[in-house]
C-alpha cells in the first residue's frame, strides 16, 4: 500500500510542540507528581562496599520509629515467585533478585526497604537499619575481572566472563596485517557514563479494584506492562502501567530494574500505594551505567592506504547485574559497516564486576564510531595521506551499493560519502589549514576534526520487543481524530510528530488529532523509545492506519453522494468531490452517519471509522551522516573551546526538522559531555568518587557551541520515507571532537586513546605523559598474554554416559541479535550422536559424535545468512554449556538445562 | 523536631502551614502545596530545575528550608502565565524556539530567565546566557534555549520586554 503522502503540509514543518503548552507552565504529569490516597513511601538501605556477604540485618530500631510501617528484605518478599528479565524479556543466566540475597554484589545493592509515611521518614529509619557484613575483595575493572583465579563475582560461574562472541585470532587475517605495507594499531579505552536524565527513576504502584496501576518513569509504558506480568506471572489483562511525561531516559529506563520491581512487589504484600523517587546520588551510584569499555583495533593498509583487514578486541564493563549480560555484538557489526573492509575478525567480551550494572546509554555501540574515526586519523598521519582522502578511498558510495558488510548486513542506500561531500561544501579545509598555520606562529592550537558513519535505526529483526509498532486511530462521530500508538516520549516529542504525520495522511487541520501513547491499558504493545524507532516504525503504523481510514472515508462519501471514489478528496476537515463544491460535505457528518446511521452506509460495511495497523519496517533503516568540529585547545591551561560544529545528516525524510535537530543537538551535547567531562568513576575498593553533580560533571550551555546543520534527506524504503535520528549525535561527536583536539595537539604527537580528555589529561597528552590509565593497557601482546586460558578439553569420559545425555534439554543461544530458545533432543548409540534442535526458526536434525557427555555435532543453516554451526556441548547434571561457532558471526555461549 | 508556622504568598494567594524546620522548600511547595511544576532534579543546587522566583529573585527551592520562606512572595512555573492562559513572554519564546524536550528541566529554565527579563531593567543577552550555565538540560544541547534568550533580548528598544 502508498499511503499517500501530501505536499507537506505538516510532514517537513517545524510546527511548535503540543507537549510544550503543559511542560512550560509546570502542567505536566511526571511520575513523582503522582498522589494516590493511603500512599506510603519507600527509601533503601544500601550496601556501603562492593562485595561481601551479609551477615546480619537488624532492623529492630529503624522499626520503631513513629511513621515506619515496615521493613522489607529478600526474604520478605521471596513469598512472591518474580523473574527478573533482561531486555530480551527473558530469565538472565545469573540469579537477579529485586532485593540483595545473602550477598551485596556493589556498592548502592538494595538490601532492605523501609516503608514510611514520607519520604524524611522513610529516610530516617534507612539510616538506623544496622547491617552487618563480611567484606570481601571486589573485581572492579574489566582487567581485574579477567584476572583467572579471582573469586568469580557471581557464585557458580567459572569466570567473570558475561558473554563472548567472535575468536581471539585469525590466521588468514593475521597473514594480511603482518604482511601489510601499513599497520595501523591502537588500544582506546572509554570511561563509564551515567546516562544522567534530568528526572531519575521513579514509581507510583497500587493494587487496587483487582488491577495493579503502576506509574513509572520508563521508555515505554507497554513493554512495562509486559515485562511485570511475566516478572510476577500476571496475566496482563490485570495490569495497566501509566507514564505521560517523562524526564529523559536515553536508555536507562528501558526496562524495570531492581528497585523498580521491589516496589511493586512490596506494594502487592502491604496493599497499599507506594511510592519511590529515585534521588541523584542514588541515580549516579545505584543506577545502571554504561559505556565503559576498551577496544583495541588493528588495521591493515595497502600503500594507498586501502584497507585490507582488521582484528578487533573488545572488552565492556558488564557490572554486577546488567539490563543483559552483553559483549555488545554491535559494536563489530557497524565497525566497518560504512567502510570497504575486505577481511575482519574480532573478539568481544562481556565482563561482571562488582558495580552497578550495564544499561543502555544513546547509541550502546557507539564506540565503533568513536574508535574507527579516531584510529583513521591516526592512520592518515602514520600513512602520510590526507584524512578526507583517507576516507573517501574507502568509504561505500552510491556506485558501491547494494552489497553486503563482512558480517552479513545489506545495504543499499546509505550516504555517508555524500554527506562528507555536501559537509566539505560548508566547510573550507584549506582557509582552516591557512587559519591554523596562522595561529600556530601565534602559538595558539586550533583543530579541525571530521568523522562520518552510518546508523542502524528502526531494526525490525533479530530483536522480538522491536519488530513492530501499531497505530490505532479513530474519526470519532466528533469528527475529531484520537491516535493510540506504541510510541513513547520522553521528550521525543512524538505528540507532535505523529499528529503531523497523522494529520498530513488523513487530510485534517493538526489541532483536530489527538495522540495518546501514555497507558498500557489503551493500545497495543510497542517497545516505545528505543533504538531509534519512533519516526520509521511509529510513522509507518500511523500512515498506514490513516490510510485505511481515508479508504473508508472514500468509499463512504462516494456511496452517499453518488460520486466517483476517484474524485474524492479530504482537505482540512471537509470531504470534497472534485468539481462539485455543492457536494462538500464536513468529516464529522460523513462520521456521524459512519457511527449512528449504518443503513446508510455501503451495504456490508462495518461502521464506525476506526482503524489498526501493526507495522514491521524494513529489517534496517540507516541514517548516514559527516560531522566537522573546529576546536582550540588553550596548551597553558588543557582547555578546550570548540569554535564551530557542522553536522551533514541524512535521516530521510523529515517529519519537523526542528524535532530532528533537537534530537542530534541532544546527542552531540552528550557526546561533548563523553570526550570532555563526564567519568562516573570508581576507586579500587568498588568506591563511586562521582556521586553529586559537582564531581560528575554535565556539559552547561557554556560547554555546547551553536550548531549547523545541512540536511541530505535521501527518502528510505520505510512507509513515509523516514529515518531514525535518535542517537546519532551521541555516536559521530565523540570522534569529531576527539579528531579535532588530536589535530590541535599535532605538534605534540599526541595520540587520544583515552576519554574524557580532561584538562589535566591534555596536558599529559602535551607533556608526552603517560597516564596511569595507559599502564594497564598495554598493546595486543599483552592482551594475549592476559587472556584466560581456553576452556580444558574434557576429561576422559565416565562411560556409559547414555542415560545423562539422551532426552529433552531446553537451551538458550546468546546470538548477536539476543537469546534464542531451543528444544534440544539428544540421542547416543555409542559414540555416536543424533538430534533434532527446535526453535521459532524451525527445526532441523544433526548428526554428531559423544564422548562421554561431551557433544559435537555441525549443521547448516541458511537464515539469515548460510553458514555452518559447530556445536561443542559439555553436560553436568541437569546443567549444559558449551559454544556454537557461527562462521563469520563468532563464538556464541550456549546454556541449557533438561526439560 | 522544631516545628514552625509560616505565611508564604504563593502565586498571590496566602498559604499558611506547620512546618518542620527541616522540611525542604522545594518539597514545601511539590507536596504540601501541591505545586508539582518545580521539579527537583539533584537537591544539592547544581541543576536548577527547582528554580522558582522568591521576593524577585531567582532561588534555587533545593537550597532554602520551608521556614525561610515565612513571610515571602513565591511565584512559581504556574504563576508566570497570565489568568486567560498567555504565556509569559519566556515561555512563549522558548516554544517558539523549541527550547525544550522532555520538559523537567524547564521550569527552572523558564524562572531564571523571567527573574532576569523582570523589568525595569531586563537582562542582556550576555547576562542571561552566563545565568543559564548554572542550569543542566540534558535533552536539548541548550541550542533552543539560546534562540529564545537571543529572541527576548532583540527586540527593538522601546518595546516593552
Ligand atoms: S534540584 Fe535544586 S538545583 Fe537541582
Ligand atoms: S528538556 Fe529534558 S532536561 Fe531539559
Amino acid at each position: 500500500m502508498n499511503a499517500p503522502i501530501g505536499a507537506g503540509r505538516f510532514i517537513g514543518q517545524r510546527l511548535p510542540r503540543t507537549e510544550d503548552a503543559r511542560l512550560l507552565t509546570g502542567r505536566g504529569l511526571f511520575t513523582d507528581d503522582v498522589v494516590l490516597a493511603g500512599m506510603l513511601h519507600v527509601a533503601f538501605v544500601r550496601s556501603p562496599i562492593a562485595r561481601g556477604r551479609i551477615v546480619s540485618i537488624d532492623a529492630i530500631a529503624a522499626g520503631g520509629l513513629p511513621g515506619v510501617h515496615a521493613i522489607l528484605t529478600a526474604s520478605d518478599l521471596a513469598v512472591l515467585r518474580i523473574d527478573m528479565l533482561n531486555f530480551f524479556l527473558a530469565v538472565p543466566d545469573i540469579a537477579i533478585g529485586p532485593l540483595a540475597s545473602g550477598r551485596v554484589a556493589y556498592v548502592g545493592d538494595p538490601v532492605a526497604m523501609v516503608i514510611a509515611a514520607d519520604r524524611y521518614l522513610a529516610e530516617d529509619a534507612a539510616g538506623l537499619v544496622a547491617v552487618e557484613y563480611a567484606e570481601e575483595i571486589p573485581t572492579v575493572t574489566i582487567s581485574d575481572a579477567k584476572r583467572t583465579g579471582a573469586d568469580p563475582v557471581h557464585a557458580g560461574t567459572e569466570s567473570n566472563e558475561a558473554a563472548a562472541m567472535g575468536d581471539p585470532e585469525d590466521d588468514a587475517i593475521e597473514a594480511v596485517l603482518a604482511a601489510a605495507p601499513h599497520l595501523v594499531s591502537a588500544s582506546f579505552t572509554h570511561q563509564r557514563i551515567s546516562q544522567s536524565p534530568m528526572e531519575a527513576r521513579g514509581v507510583v504502584a497500587a493494587r487496587r479494584g483487582g488491577e495493579l496501576t503502576v506509574y513509572i518513569s520508563c521508555q515505554s509504558p507497554q513493554l512495562v506492562a509486559r515485562y511485570l506480568a511475566q516478572a510476577f506471572g500476571l496475566p496482563p489483562a490485570n495490569i495497566r502501567v501509566i507514564a505521560k511525561d517523562v524526564g529523559g531516559s536515553f536508555g536507562l529506563k528501558s526496562i524495570p530494574w531492581r528497585e523498580e520491581v521491589a516496589v511493586i512487589a512490596a506494594g502487592m504484600l502491604l496493599g497499599c500505594p507506594l511510592k519511590w523517587t529515585e534521588d541523584r546520588l542514588e541515580n549516579l551510584t545505584a543506577s545502571n551505567h554504561a559505556r565503559e569499555q576498551e577496544l583495541t583495533l588493528r588495521v591493515g593498509f595497502d600503500a594507498e592506504g586501502r584497507m585490507l583487514a582488521c582484528h578487533a578486541d573488545y572488552g565492556i564493563n558488564n557490572g554486577a547485574y546488567p539490563h543483559g549480560a552483553d559483549a555488545n555484538i554491535a559494536v563489530m557489526m557497524f565497525l566497518w559497516a560504512a567502510y570497504k573492509m575486505p577481511q575482519f575478525s574480532f573478539l568481544a567480551r562481556g565482563w561482571y564486576t562488582n558495580t552497578p550494572g550495564l544499561g543502555a546509554y544513546r547509541g550502546p555501540w557507539a564506540i565503533e564510531t568513536q574508535v574507527r574515526e579516531v584510529l583513521l586519523d591516526m592512520a592518515a598521519r602514520q600513512i602520510g595521506i590526507d584524512p578526507i582522502e583517507l576516507r573517501r578511498r574507502n568509504l561505500i558510495t552510491k556506485a558501491d551499493q547494494p552489497c553486503t558488510t563482512p558480517l552479513g548486513i545489506v545495504l543499499e542506500d546509505i550516504t555517508p560519502a555524500e554527506c562528507l561531500d555536501k559537509l566539505l561544501e560548508a566547510v573550507d579545509v584549506a582557509a582552516f589549514r591557512a587559519e591554523q598555520a596562522a595561529a600556530r606562529a601565534q602559538g595558539r592550537h586550533l583543530g579541525l576534526g571530521v568523522a562520518a558513519y552510518i546508523e542502524p535505526t528502526a531494526g525490525s529483526t533479530g530483536i522480538a520487543v522491536l519488530a513492530t509498532d501499531v497505530a490505532q486511530i479513530r474519526i470519532e462521530p466528533t469528527g475529531r481524530v484520537t491516535a493510540i500508538l506504541s510510541t513513547h516520549s520522553q521528550g521525543h516529542g512524538t505528540q507532535t510528530t505523529m499528529a503531523q504525520v497523522i494529520a498530513e495522511t488523513l487530510g485534517v487541520g493538526f489541532d483536530a488529532v489527538s495522540v495518546f501513547e501514555d497507558d498500557s491499558s489503551r493500545g497495543g504493545f510497542g517497545a516505545g523509545a528505543s533504538g531509534s524507532r519512533q519516526a520509521v516504525a511509529g510513522g509507518g503504523a500511523a500512515i498506514r492506519a490513516s490510510a485505511i481510514l481515508v479508504d473508508k472515508v472514500t468509499r463512504i462519501a462516494a456511496h452517499l453522494l453518488n460520486a466517483n471514489p476517484a474524485y474524492v478528496r479530504i482537505e482540512d476537515g471537509m470531504v470534497h468531490v472534485a468539481g462539485v463544491a455543492e457536494m462538500t460535505r464536513s468529516l464529522r457528518e460523513i462520521a456521524e452517519i459512519a457511527y449512528g446511521e449504518p443503513d446508510r452506509l455501503p451495504p456490508g460495511m462495518e461502521p464506525g471509522l476506526e482503524a489498526q495497523y501493526r507495522y514491521r519496517p524494513p529489517p534496517i533503516t540507516f541514517t548516514s551522516a559527516a560531522h566537522a568540529c573546529i576546536v582550540e585547545v588553550d596548551t597553558e591551561t588543557g582547555f578546550v573551546s570548540i569554535k564551530r560544529w557542522v553536522c551533514a545528516e541524512d535521516c530521510g525524510v523529515m517529519i519537523n526538522p526542528a524535532v530532528v535537530e533537537g534530537q542530534i543537538a541532544g546527542g552531540l551535547a552528550q557526546a561533548i559531555g563523553a570526550v570532555l567531562l563526564e567519568d562516573m568513576a570508581y576507586d579500587a575498593n568498588g568506591n563511586p568518587t562521582t556521586a553529586t553533580y559537582k564531581d560528575y560533571l554535565l556539559p552547561a550551555i557554556s560547554d555546547v557551541p551553536d550548531f549547523e546543520y545541512i540536511h541530505a534527506s535521501t527518502r528510505s524504503k520505510a512507509e513515509g520515507g523516514f529515518r531514525g535520528v535518535g542517537e546519532g549525535g551521541a555516536i559521530i561527536g565523540p570522534p569529531t571532537l576527539i579528531n579535532a583536539i588530536a589535530d590541535a595537539l599535532s605538534p605534540f604527537g599526541a595520540r587520544c586513546l583515552d576519554t574524557p580528555l580532561t584538562p589535566s589529561r591534555i596536558l599529559d597528552l602535551i607533556a608526552g605523559r603517560t597516564s596511569a590509565k595507559r599502564h594497564e593497557a598495554a598493546g595486543p601482546a599483552a592482551e594475549k598474554a592476559t587472556m584466560p586460558p581456553p576452556p580444558a578439553p574434557p576429561a576422559a569420559p565416565p562411560s556409559p554416559a547414555k542415560a545423562a545425555v539422551d532426552g529433552l534439554w531446553k537451551m538458550v543461544l546468546a546470538t548477536p541479535m539476543g537469546p534464542q530458545e531451543m528444544t534440544g533432543r539428544f540421542e547416543t548409540d555409542g559414540e555416536t550422536l543424533r538430534g533434532r534442535l527446535d526453535s521459532a526458526q524451525g527445526a532441523q536434525d544433526f548428526q554428531g559424535k559423544v564422548s562421554g557427555t561431551h557433544l559435537k555435532w555441525e549443521m547448516k543453516v541458511t537464515k539469515p545468512v548460510s553458514i555452518t554451526l559447530k556445536y561443542d556441548i559439555q553436560i553436568d547434571g541437569d546443567k549444559l554449556t558449551g559454544k556454537v561457532k557461527m562462521g563469520f558471526f563468532g563464538t556464541a555461549k550456549v546454556t541449557g538445562v533438561r526439560a | 523536631m522544631s516545628e514552625h508556622h509560616i505565611a508564604v504568598t504563593i502565586n498571590g494567594r496566602l498559604h499558611q502551614a506547620t512546618v518542620e524546620g527541616r522540611q525542604v522548600l522545594g518539597d514545601f511547595l511539590r507536596v504540601t502545596a501541591g505545586l508539582t511544576g518545580l521539579h527537583l532534579g539533584c537537591e544539592h543546587g547544581v541543576c536548577g530545575a527547582c528554580t522558582i522566583i522568591v521576593d524577585g529573585k531567582a532561588v534555587r527551592a533545593c537550597l532554602m528550608l520551608a521556614a525561610q520562606a515565612d513571610g515571602t512572595s513565591i511565584t512559581t512555573v504556574e504563576g508566570l502565565a497570565a489568568p486567560d492562559g498567555t504565556l509569559h513572554p519566556v515561555q512563549q519564546a522558548l516554544r517558539d524556539a523549541h527550547g525544550l524536550q522532555c520538559g523537567f528541566c524547564t521550569p527552572g529554565i523558564v524562572m531564571t530567565l523571567a527573574a532576569l527579563m523582570q523589568a525595569p531593567a531586563p537582562a542582556t543577552e550576555e547576562t542571561l546566557l552566563a545565568a543559564m550555565s548554572g542550569h543542566i538540560c540534558r535533552c536539548t544541547g541548550y541550542q533552543g534555549i539560546r534562540r529564545a534568550i537571543r529572541a527576548l533580548t532583540a527586540r527593538p528598544p522601546g518595546e516593552p520586554a
